[in-house]
């Protein structure tokens, strides 16, 4: 054939562009999927609320009065629960793709194996992202002050911890073959991440063990940086909870982390 | 003329079950070849090999002059390739799929626009491009597949079992459009079947079997490669049957469960013979010139759906 053949080995016609279309594609297929946007709109609110009302009068946190307290302190770890679920979920796609045909012909395509991971990563950070920015816009409604500023400063926090968490989900999910498989993986390692992040409960009353344990966690940074930018519950009480900067380094760091630890995934070969 | 693909010595092995051994094939640029073999048979290793999703584990493999193993991306850029599970996002439209495997290939813009209407004309889905793809039925599927993997102008497609889940219809109109893509753009088909009908409408059929390249010709080279007609006999008695048609018939059966094949130059007058000889023993016998099965049989010992046969044959 005379036709000049596709070219892609520019990064931006193999990389960037490959990328930016399988992000869209997740976004499409997200809002095509109704019970997908529902459940994911739904299920936080649901879980912040029977949390926040049911465990507020058993369970005193640093510096909150009662239900209303806890429904506060609970506000920041559903914002957690929405992004860590979004990304998850999202990432269980990609275990689909393989098992169809999708993921083989992306595969057989010149675009760099890296850009798989970029576009799956972008898409589904972006996705968790829109989900959680809906769901702080209710802030004021729950007495939780929200200026135009710390809304902004969450929004970039929302971002770092979604490329973390999407990448996470990324690289767990990348071999599994099935579904099954990868839900085995969610409760053993993606659940606790976020019981033991300071979503549930401050760092400053667990035992020396579960501290240490969530100082290792990376989602407690991601945590404790939301309630700095939220000002939402505890962080003049919990003594424990980590500094702002440190809990913005550390959760930049996982993101950037991740997405190479993605990548690598991606482009090693099968 | 540089051949589209070609493969010397090409061998394969998950662990220690050898799929692939020293397997030699040529396809010379503008046929419709069909990779005709038994499930199991090494067909689809060697398609995923010339797809570039699986490393050999040794030998070459080329196509349109790109080793696989050393350019993939060249050889990338060059093919087609149609899987047997489909590629297709069922939740897009016919056209967003089209644009998203555009993007794959590094089309954007005013190029991506042309082709995606260029395509979708080629291939007569225009009418159906705003459709979401879980709305079409099977056939007009697998034709937003084929419209994929046109989308950037491949030399070569490769098509794994393509009329897997199509009824008899929309098959025909598959092998039509891989007519008209050769007589248009000139596109080499390599396609991967178990099925003798669908090979046997293609330019070159090549047979293979645990991993080797058993037979290797047009449909009909390969149906004269066999003298005469064939005879079939089925019988529960096979085993003591063919030592007596030998016997007293000196003709040769090859024996596959309870069937016996017997080529031979007069069938008809052969068939006669044995039912007056064997009547109560015979459960039918059948003479008829020769398929692409009986080469099958003939080269392989064995029937294509794996029945196994006995060696001597």
């Amino acid at each position: 054939m005379a036709e000049p053949i596709a070219q892609a080995d520019r990064f931006s016609t193999g990389f960037v562009l490959p990328a930016l279309s399988l992000a869209h594609r997740e976004i499409i297929r997200f809002l095509r999927q109704r019970s997908r946007v529902i459940g994911a709109l739904a299920t936080p609110i649901l879980i912040w609320i029977f949390m926040g009302s049911g465990m507020g009068r058993s369970f005193a946190v640093p510096d909150a009065e009662g239900e209303a307290g806890y429904l506060r302190y609970a506000f920041t770890g559903t914002i957690a629960l929405i992004v860590l679920f979004t990304s998850i979920f999202s990432s269980i796609s990609i275990i689909e793709d393989r098992n169809e045909g999708f993921l083989q012909a992306v595969l057989v395509s010149p675009a760099w194996r890296s850009s798989i991971a970029a576009g799956k990563v972008l898409g589904a950070s972006f996705l968790a992202f829109l989900q959680a920015a809906i769901f702080i816009a209710i802030a004021p409604l729950v007495g939780v002050s929200l200026t135009i500023g710390s809304f902004l400063q969450t929004l970039g926090v929302l971002g770092l911890v979604a490329l973390g968490m999407s990448g996470l989900g990324f690289v767990t999910a990348y071999r599994v073959s099935s579904i099954q498989g990868y839900h085995s993986i969610m409760n053993l390692l993606l659940f606790p991440m976020w019981l033991l992040s300071g979503a549930l409960f401050p760092m400053a009353g667990a035992s020396t063990w579960i501290k240490v344990v969530m100082l290792a966690n990376p989602l407690t940074y991601g945590v404790a940086a939301l309630r700095h930018t939220l000002a939402s519950g505890g962080s003049a009480a919990d003594p424990s909870m980590p500094s702002l900067p440190v809990a913005l380094a550390v959760t930049a760091l996982f993101a950037v982390g991740m997405m190479i630890a993605a990548t690598w995934t991606a482009a090693r070969p099968d | 003329m540089q051949p589209a693909v070609e493969t010397k010595s090409l061998v394969h092995r998950y662990g220690e079950r050898l799929a692939l051994n020293e397997l030699d094939l040529t396809v010379s640029a503008g046929q419709i070849f069909a990779l005709l073999g038994p499930n199991g048979g090494g067909k689809t290793t060697l398609f995923k090999i010339l797809a570039t999703l699986l490393r050999p584990t040794d030998g070459q493999a080329r196509v349109m002059g790109f080793d696989v193993r050393e350019s993939p991306h060249d050889v990338r850029r060059r093919i087609g390739v149609m899987f047997q599970s489909p590629s297709v996002d069922k939740k897009l439209t016919v056209a967003e799929n089209l644009r998203h495997h555009g993007h794959l290939y590094g089309l954007s813009g005013r190029t991506l626009t042309d082709r995606t209407a260029e395509v979708l004309a080629t291939i007569g889905l225009e009418d159906r491009a705003a459709e979401r793809v879980e709305k079409l039925s099977g056939g007009l599927m697998r034709r937003v597949e084929i419209a994929k993997s046109l989308m950037h102008r491949p030399q070569v497609l490769l098509l794994d079992e393509p009329s897997v889940g199509l009824d008899p219809r929309a098959r025909l109109t598959l092998r039509d459009q891989l007519e008209e893509l050769r007589q248009s753009f000139g596109v080499t088909c390599l396609l991967t079947t178990h099925l003798m009908e669908e090979a046997e409408t293609c330019d070159m059929v090549g047979i293979i079997d645990e991993g080797v390249l058993v037979a290797c010709g047009t449909p009909s080279d390969l149906r004269n490669s066999i003298d005469g007609d064939v005879v079939t006999v089925t019988s529960n008695k096979a085993p003591a049957l063919r030592d007596d048609i030998r016997s007293r018939f000196g003709a040769d059966a090859q024996l596959l469960g309870d069937t016996l094949r017997i080529e031979h130059k007069r069938g008809h007058e052969l068939a006669t013979q044995l039912a007056d000889a064997f009547g109560d023993d015979l459960l039918t016998v059948t003479v008829g010139r020769p398929t692409l099965n009986d080469v099958f049989v003939k080269r392989t010992g064995h029937h294509l759906d794996g029945i196994a046969g006995d060696s001597d044959g």
